[in-house]
């Protein structure tokens, strides 16, 4: 008799790899954040991140970086996306690539670039700190933005324009009560796409002025102090706001998973 | 009037975008140390400082080999894992399809920091054997690569398979035959995906790799900091030729698939 071949088994190796390489580090980072250096289990970690004004101010810093950066992008990237999507340019596709080529581009050197202007423009940097890191944040994550709102606006049926303006609604209701709520998916996955990172992403204001005030720097300091207790602690507070904007988004957004630069 | 304001925002937006790196591409044929200083006109010399400098080309060399690497690593892990979900029940399914979500969601520092202290702290593995890196590049590309293959799956016509196994196809045969060609659209955007994110890594880089390695990204970043002038106008070489090998590959995979597209019409 032949051995049977079954196509279930796989995805063994891959399952195997994602529990010991996905799931476990995890777990490993839950214990760490309520154990202290001797491996004894303490809250200790947790009452002096919520007690600490310095760590408390760092979260909240970090939101406000976030959600003005988000802001900005969704501001700058919704016309954007609209002109693109509604325009009859031959070349649209051809177009919508200049916006979001820098996708491939390292963000390391665009930074750099970033930094050489305003530095040109302002003189001394660090002078401006709020406003450079949602500039410098806003730059990097700009095409993350465009991609989702673009592919929501140029999938959505024209017949419902022409049956709007039928009805007797003006361009302004159109876009109000049609347009825009059928784009919700592609907000809510451009504001994933940018909010998360920007609470994190601390090297963008790292390389542009040496110092940071963000949640990811305090993993990155911990990291350096070879503490991982406190760094898995702020890791599971990330985990946690991470969790709940998963879920809060989950029942919007559609199923795609190609906001990440899929477009090749 | 307004389609003409529509364009003018787009100018805007196109010059916010590609200023910096275009005059950073100008700058980086001169020999000034930084941009507006005076130059005294044009210079290779950030050219040749690039290719000259040893740690610099081992630097390039070694990022993109660890891209490459990974992501063929990744994208055969992925492929293997994306099929066996697709036939597998649908507890099994939507269990891998949801842990496959995790470092697609996650911010990569957590998922950084929390193989670093799986691997390093914890298992004691030394950063300097790689594997705390590979294996961390892998994490955070194979997922992508997942989820590009899932819909190809679904496209799929499913007889096929079934047909090559009444005629006699082993069912090894079938997989690399018949299933594996329909899926390779997705396969080959899928390590495309998986190359540039690890190209563009910096978090898990940083908390995994050894002393003495550095990618693009985190040499980048110490080199923003220090206050060598060789080094960091060196870069921009490096950025403007990065710049133009991405334009010229964007522009080539427009070319090829509008040729495909072509072709596909005029045969019908």
């Amino acid at each position: 008799m032949k051995l049977r071949f079954n196509r279930k088994q796989l995805c063994i190796p891959y399952a195997v790899f994602l529990i010991l390489f996905v799931i476990f580090p995890l777990l490993v980072l839950v214990y760490h954040a309520f154990t202290n250096g001797q491996g004894k289990f303490t809250f200790s970690n947790f009452t002096a991140f919520f007690s600490s004004t310095n760590t408390l101010g760092t979260l909240l810093y970090s939101f406000a970086v976030a959600a003005v950066t988000t802001l900005v992008c969704l501001a700058i990237a919704y016309p954007t996306a609209y002109i693109l999507a509604r325009s009859n340019f031959k070349k649209k596709y051809a177009l919508l690539l200049l916006f979001i080529l820098p996708m491939w581009i390292n963000f390391t050197l665009r930074v750099t670039a970033l930094k050489e202007i305003l530095t040109l423009i302002e003189g001394n940097i660090s002078k401006y700190q709020f406003f450079n890191s949602v500039t410098g944040m806003t730059y990097d994550f700009l095409p993350f933005m465009i991609l989702p709102l673009y592919t929501s606006l140029s999938k959505l049926d024209k017949s419902y324009l022409e049956a709007a303006a039928d009805l007797g609604a003006g361009k302004f209701t159109t876009f109000m009560r049609v347009t825009l709520p059928l784009s919700v998916p592609g907000i809510i996955s451009g504001v994933t796409m940018v909010f998360l990172p920007s609470m994190t992403n601390y090297v963008v204001l790292d390389m542009l002025y040496n110092s940071t005030y963000i949640m990811g720097s305090l993993i990155g300091s911990y990291f350096s102090a070879y503490d991982w207790n406190n760094g898995a602690l702020i890791s599971l507070v990330l985990l946690v706001i991470i969790f709940i904007v998963t879920l809060a988004t989950n029942r919007f957004s559609e199923k795609d998973s190609g906001n990440r630069g899929t477009l090749l | 009037m307004k389609k003409y304001l529509g364009i003018i925002w787009l100018v805007l937006v196109l010059a916010f975008i590609y200023v910096p790196v275009v005059v950073l591409a100008v700058y980086s044929f001169t020999d000034a140390s930084m941009v507006g200083a005076s130059a005294n006109g044009f210079s290779f010399k950030n050219y040749v400082n690039l290719f000259a400098d040893e740690g610099l080309r081992n630097m390039i060399f070694g990022t993109i080999v660890l891209a490459v690497v990974c992501a063929a690593v990744s994208t055969v892990l992925a492929t293997f894992g994306a099929i066996g979900a697709f036939y597998s029940k649908k507890v099994t399914k939507s269990l891998l399809n949801a842990v496959n979500q995790i470092p697609v969601v996650n911010a990569d520092i957590v998922t950084g920091f929390s193989i670093c202290v799986l691997l390093i702290v914890i298992m004691q593995v030394s950063k300097d054997t790689y594997i705390p890196l590979g294996l961390g590049h892998i994490v955070l590309t194979a997922p992508f690569v997942y989820l590009s293959i899932l819909p190809k799956l679904k496209q799929m016509d499913n007889s096929l398979y079934e047909a090559a196994l009444d005629l006699g196809a082993t069912p090894a045969q079938a997989l690399f035959k018949v299933v594996i060609p329909q899926l390779i659209p997705g396969i080959l955007s899928g390590f495309m995906l998986a190359v540039t994110l690890s190209l563009d890594d910096y978090f898990v880089t940083t908390y995994t790799k050894p002393s003495t390695f550095d990618t693009i990204s985190t040499y980048v970043v110490n080199a923003t900091k220090g206050s060598q002038t060789e080094a960091k106008t060196a870069l921009w070489a490096l950025s403007t030729l990065i710049f133009i090998v991405v334009i010229v590959a964007v522009v080539l995979m427009n070319v090829l698939s509008g040729r495909k597209k072509e072709k596909k019409n005029e045969s019908r």
